[in-house]
């Protein structure tokens, strides 16, 4: 019995994991044909009519070789993708760098972001949707569901720009932007500077990140107090810190992982937009650049590296949730 | 103790304000096409009075006229997008629970997909494709705001599959297109139509970020995206004004949106009548 459960985890997760790499080929297939089918040329956008007027028809030739202009579509894809299964993103046309390399250094800066943001906005996103569904109707309740309500409806580039205007530009207390100070070299930026530089992004991620995390955790707190065992205990006797602790807390917290997990998509999303207007040298800046200048390895890259992070996140959702409730575990895994 | 208003009453009577609220700024919007465009350097960078309530910008252009005129421009924009999009969740959730297992999994691998990617790159993947510009973010928006609508319609037709007068009306005989259509679509509207409400702020607010980062609409056509990013420059050297109201105007706008929403829900959906 023990190894049948064992062998149907296993199943499960191999199948789970086939679909990941089957959902990651069609995103990229999307991504491709995407970026074909614009009617941008690539040259006008990065060289200019001007500079394209002035040159020889050779250089343009090798100019469009070099932005992947004409050839077989295909062709190009199946190329791209052979190397990419080996390991090799190819080369950013914009930076002149290898993707990888890119990618790499903007994604441990996104990541600082996104995970103080992902474990913040997580946190206190169930502490306050607790508070306010175990509070259903008293104020406490209402003025959390206000901030969420209000917030949710901010845009987080517009929640940005009030960070920046008021610590940034009246306050003076946060530097305006990048993720280190200018003019000093890469050696000599301190441990502080670099929080300095971290701090606003991070909170307006986290701002936006709570809202949707505690609205969601409300519903499921008042779904959980209107339950019968929790009726049966409030005629116990029990009530506040200790009636959540013994029967709300673990009942809430179930739902929680899976809003946590799903909410990687949001947390992202909301980078993108934080990184722009900090001008923080992330994933997400890296991405708008990449689209603005036609840089399709670039492009492609970040988009399945941040759906990798998205369907690995939605994974380990599905497989913690058999963890945590036995009531799952036992009624046929992979349902 | 009788209350004065019940609260049905009170339920319309903020859902008729909202919509009010947004028709204005929508029509004041279309009217005031000229002035949005209107320079005049004699009053450049002025600060809010209550000559111009929002201020006016660098080039000396009313950023009241202008705010109307971007938000009416994403109102509607955002409005015929998602309408698009809720139709397309409506017959994907519908085939999805209706024609058996394979379709089931098609659409389930669909919303998969779509919702894997995050919103925002797939929005700006789209509008690339496109070629930026009013087309793009408009498709964009149509393609990527289904999932979740299709989600919710999907789970209620195959919870509505298994309640006892869809069974009975099936052992009775009745075929499949007259059991969707006389059994389940009735009981579906309301639903889908809040999830349709409640797709606006959502396409608005997508609409204005896409917008913001360059990939939306030109920046010849004032969207609140454009004011907003063109505002980025001025805000180091204090012009706080050019995004603080703009912003502002926008979250009262998507609020509303959801205000309307879950007043329709509260309306429509007759179990919240106990709460």
């Amino acid at each position: 019995m023990k190894n049948k459960t064992t062998g149907n985890r296993i199943a499960f997760i191999i199948r789970k994991l086939l679909r990941l790499a089957l959902l990651l080929f069609v995103t990229s297939i999307t991504s491709f044909v995407l970026m074909k089918a614009s009617p941008i040329d690539p040259l006008q956008a990065n060289v200019g009519q001007s500079a394209l007027g002035t040159m020889s028809i050779e250089q343009i030739a090798r100019l469009q070789a070099y932005w992947g202009v004409g050839g077989n579509p295909v062709k190009q894809y199946l190329g791209w993708a052979a190397d990419f299964v080996r390991g090799d993103m190819g080369m950013s046309l914009l930076y002149h760098q290898a993707v990888s390399e890119v990618i790499a250094v903007r994604l441990q800066n996104s990541l600082v972001l996104m995970v103080t943001a992902w474990l913040l906005s997580g946190v206190l996103g169930l502490a306050l949707g607790a508070a306010a569904g175990m509070n259903r109707g008293r104020w406490i309740d209402r003025g959390i569901k206000g901030y969420c309500l209000v917030i949710s409806s901010t845009p987080a580039y517009w929640l940005a720009m009030l960070l920046l205007i008021v610590f940034g530009v009246w306050l003076k207390t946060f530097p305006v932007g990048l993720s280190v100070p200018i003019g000093v070299a890469a050696a000599d930026v301190t441990f502080t500077e670099r929080v300095q530089h971290f701090v606003l992004p991070a909170l307006a991620l986290s701002i936006t990140g709570i809202a949707g995390i505690a609205l969601h955790t409300r519903e499921k707190m008042i779904e959980i107090t209107e339950s019968e065992y929790m009726l049966f205990a409030r005629a116990r006797g029990e009530k506040g810190w200790r009636l959540f602790w013994n029967h709300g807390f673990r009942n809430v917290l179930l739902p929680a992982i899976t809003l946590q997990f799903a909410s990687i998509s949001e947390i992202f999303g909301g980078s993108v937009l934080v990184e722009q207007v900090f001008s923080y040298p992330g994933l997400g800046q890296a991405a708008v650049a990449a689209g603005l200048g036609s840089d399709m390895p670039l492009l492609m890259a970040v988009t399945i590296v941040s759906a990798l992070f998205v369907f690995g996140g939605n994974m380990i959702a599905d497989v913690l949730y058999g963890i945590v409730d036995p009531r799952i575990r036992k009624g046929g895994v992979g349902q | 103790m009788r209350e004065k208003n019940n609260r049905r009453q009170r339920v319309l009577a903020g859902l008729i304000f909202s919509v009010i609220f947004l028709a204005v700024v929508c029509i004041g919007g279309i009217l005031c096409k000229q002035e949005a465009a209107a320079t005049d350097f004699s009053r450049k960078n002025l600060a809010p009075c209550t000559e111009y309530l929002f201020g006016t910008d660098w080039l000396g252009r009313d950023m009241f006229a202008r705010t109307l005129r971007g938000l009416s421009v994403s109102i509607l924009l955002g409005m015929v997008s998602a309408a698009v999009s809720a139709a397309a969740a409506f017959v994907l959730g519908v085939i999805s629970a209706a024609m058996g297992r394979t379709a089931d999994s098609a659409v389930s691998f669909c919303i998969d997909w779509v919702m894997g990617i995050p919103h925002i790159l797939l929005l700006i993947l789209i509008s690339v494709a496109l070629g930026k510009g009013f087309r793009g973010v408009a498709a964009g928006v149509a393609l990527t705001h289904w999932p979740s609508l299709a989600r919710v319609i999907r789970a209620e037709m195959i919870q509505l599959k298994e309640s006892p007068y869809i069974q009975i009306a099936e052992k009775l005989g009745k075929r499949k297109g007259y059991l969707i259509r006389k059994h389940m679509l009735p009981h579906l509207m309301p639903q889908f139509f809040v999830g349709l409400v409640l797709l606006f702020p959502h396409a608005i607010l997508h609409e204005s970020s896409v917008t913001f980062l360059g990939f939306g609409l030109s920046s010849e056509q004032p969207a609140i995206g454009i004011i907003l990013s063109e505002s980025m420059r001025y805000l180091v050297t204090g012009q706080w004004w050019l995004a603080a109201f703009p912003g502002a105007m926008l979250v009262l706008v998507v609020i509303l949106f959801y205000e309307i929403g879950e007043n329709l829900r509260k309306l429509l959906s007759p179990g919240s009548a106990h709460e």
